[in-house]
């Protein structure tokens, strides 16, 4: 109606009475417990599969128990989160590349078989040779991705805040999963034999505090939920475990086993916030509208898009 | 990411023409007849929520139990050359305008204007839904509309914040994911669907889509010789980011206005970057972990 409207910037963002244009994601906490399971299974068999080459047995037996273990839990979790639990076997009627959650239904399967019997010959022996020795290479080649995917399935939505993050999600969830998988280990090794688990930890940790940095920094205002609410609260807690627990590790782990497991349960507490604090940073994303028409609205003003509106 | 065309085209013989919706916001009265023609027709459960006290609006937003939801706008637009209130007599010579082109705007004389739209799933050209759901319980039908299984889905949830319009929803007690379905079962029977036939001023339209987009086209250009510069198609171009959908819309304002995003882009797009970087990660991963291990001294 009004030739000024047309011409005149708005001086703020337009919105449906303050509605989100967004769903919130229907995801319970048994995602984000997932997400920490699924990274300590993922990496814990890559470094029992490297322990086990270079002849340090007592930590690849340990570790090999904690990536069956978490390898274990994770489908439960995951069937409990379902709408219809009962049809959780529909998850393999279809590999669809386009549906990170599709792939990633797959990696877990084939992760928890091979897990499930190397970890079996490592404390047993019993398993032939020919069956164990691709077993624990299939178990730590499927474990990376296992550790990684998850960040892909949540980059690959609408929600800002994951979606705009999608080229560093992914390290922050390899390197919480370094993270954890080593603490878990600290928790159940002895000093003498975890030197290359507390290595790990410790350069996770590095990593994990590193990447969330640089996630929330290149988000920008994007990035708010981090700063507010669960989320941020989350992110706090992650940052001050994970820096008490390297430090712990760091200049106690080799003396002290109590130290090593001390350190160990604060890195394992760090990376479950963290996960937990990417997770509802995505609700409180979701449920902003500026969030979704922000970056929209300036990408059509820059001249990159066009929209999705045409004028005569 | 799959095209549209091409799933259809697996029909084969069985194909359709692609059919959808052109809703003209410009003729839409804020009846509320789609919403209850809707729930009757597919049996959608009530959401009796309170009352909101936002305009005429109590039905929120689309969602498992609402497929078609009628926003209400109120504005104060200034319709003066200075921003003043218009005359009664400006008025009534607008109106005469108005009648000329059937315009349904509803601005009164002290500068209110009301916007009414019945939004409802696009049925998009790339629908991030589609290309998410682990299942395959949302699949593309011979009319080139999107649909859930329900016999298949099993409630992941994936599809909901999948979606940049957030039409999907998960319903509360049922465990799977419901949305429109484009009257599936009516499109077998060459009906048209539920709230399409029950609009009583047209603003709804039902028909194959490329007569609804020459419709458009000239509504478009009658609005805007008609004075109404600020009419848009929105969704009705192949090259915005979900490749335009089949319910495309003509709005008079900016799209976030009703609660629509300006540049939606079906998140399946970046899958490529994505993919590369959990690759990557994954890589470093292996790499940290062997650094960790082989880097030391032996244990």
């Amino acid at each position: 109606m009004s030739v000024e409207g047309a011409t005149v910037p708005r001086a703020e963002l337009a919105s449906y009475y303050g509605r989100p244009v967004l769903k919130p994601p229907v995801w319970t906490p048994e995602i984000p417990i997932y997400f920490f399971t699924g990274g300590i299974a993922g990496a814990s068999a890559g470094l029992a599969l490297a322990a086990g080459l270079r002849g340090n047995d007592e930590l690849a037996r340990r570790a090999w128990l904690n990536a069956a273990a978490a390898v274990g839990v994770s489908p439960a979790l995951l069937v409990s989160d379902l709408g219809r639990p009962e049809r959780f076997l529909n998850m393999l009627r279809l590999f669809k590349v386009t549906s990170p959650m599709s792939v990633g239904s797959w990696v877990l399967v084939g992760s928890g078989l091979t897990t499930t019997v190397a970890a079996a010959d490592a404390w047993s022996g019993l398993v032939p040779a020919p069956v164990a020795r691709p077993a624990r290479a299939l178990a730590a080649a499927l474990g990376l991705p296992l550790a990684t995917y998850t960040a892909a399935l949540l980059a690959n939505t609408a929600v800002p805040v994951w979606h705009e993050a999608r080229r560093i999600l992914p390290f922050v969830f390899a390197a919480g999963a370094a993270t954890s998988a080593s603490a878990a280990a600290l928790l159940t090794t002895a000093p003498e034999a975890a030197a290359p688990a507390r290595r790990l930890a410790v350069g996770g940790a590095v990593a994990a505090v590193t990447a969330t940095e640089v996630m929330t920094r290149r988000l920008g205002p994007l990035g708010a939920p981090y700063r507010s609410g669960a989320a941020g609260a989350l992110k706090r807690a992650a940052l001050g475990l994970t820096v008490a627990g390297a430090a712990v590790v760091a200049g106690l782990g080799a003396r002290s086993r109590p130290a090593a497991m001390a350190g160990g349960a604060l890195l394992l507490g760090g990376a479950l916030c963290e996960r937990g604090s990417i997770f509802r940073a995505g609700f409180q994303s979701a449920a902003d509208p500026d969030a979704t028409v922000g970056p929209q609205r300036r990408a059509i003003a820059a001249g990159e898009r066009r929209g999705a509106s045409r004028r005569k | 990411m799959p095209d549209a065309a091409l799933e259809v085209r697996t029909y084969g013989a069985e194909a359709r023409p692609r059919v959808g919706f052109f809703t003209d916001t410009s003729l839409c009265i804020g009846c509320k007849a789609c919403e209850v023609a809707c729930k009757e027709w597919n049996r959608v459960p009530d959401d009796i929520a309170p009352w909101t006290g936002d305009s005429y609006d109590n039905t929120r937003a689309l969602g498992a139990d609402t497929w078609r939801h009628v926003a209400f706008i109120e504005q104060r637009v200034p319709v003066g050359a200075d921003g003043a209130a218009r005359s009664l007599v400006q008025t009534a010579a607008a109106e005469h305008l108005a009648d000329d082109a059937g315009l349904e705007t509803h601005q009164e004389g002290d500068g209110l204007r009301w916007l009414m739209a019945s939004d409802v799933c696009k049925h998009c050209t790339d629908a991030a839904c589609l290309d998410v759901c682990p299942t395959g319980a949302l699949f593309r039908t011979e009319f080139g509309t999107v649909v859930v299984q329900q016999d298949i889905c099993n409630g992941c949830g994936y599809c909901v914040p999948a979606c940049p319009f957030g039409v999907l929803d998960r319903r509360e007690g049922d465990g799977r994911v419901w949305k429109c379905t484009l009257c599936y079962d009516r499109l077998k029977d060459d009906r048209e669907p539920a709230c399409a036939q029950a609009c009583p001023t047209d603003s709804i339209q039902f028909g194959e889509l490329d007569v609804l987009h020459v419709r458009a086209e000239k509504r478009l250009q009658t609005l805007t010789a008609a004075g109404q510069e600020e009419a848009r198609l929105y969704l009705a171009d192949s090259d915005d980011g979900v490749g335009g959908a089949g319910a495309f819309f003509l709005l008079l304002d900016e799209p976030e206005v009703y609660g629509l995003p300006p540049d939606p882009v079906a998140t399946t797009r970046d899958l490529g970057s994505v993919w590369a970087a959990t690759g990557a990660a994954a890589v470093a991963l292996g790499a940290g972990i062997a650094a960790a291990v082989l880097g030391g001294r032996r244990r």
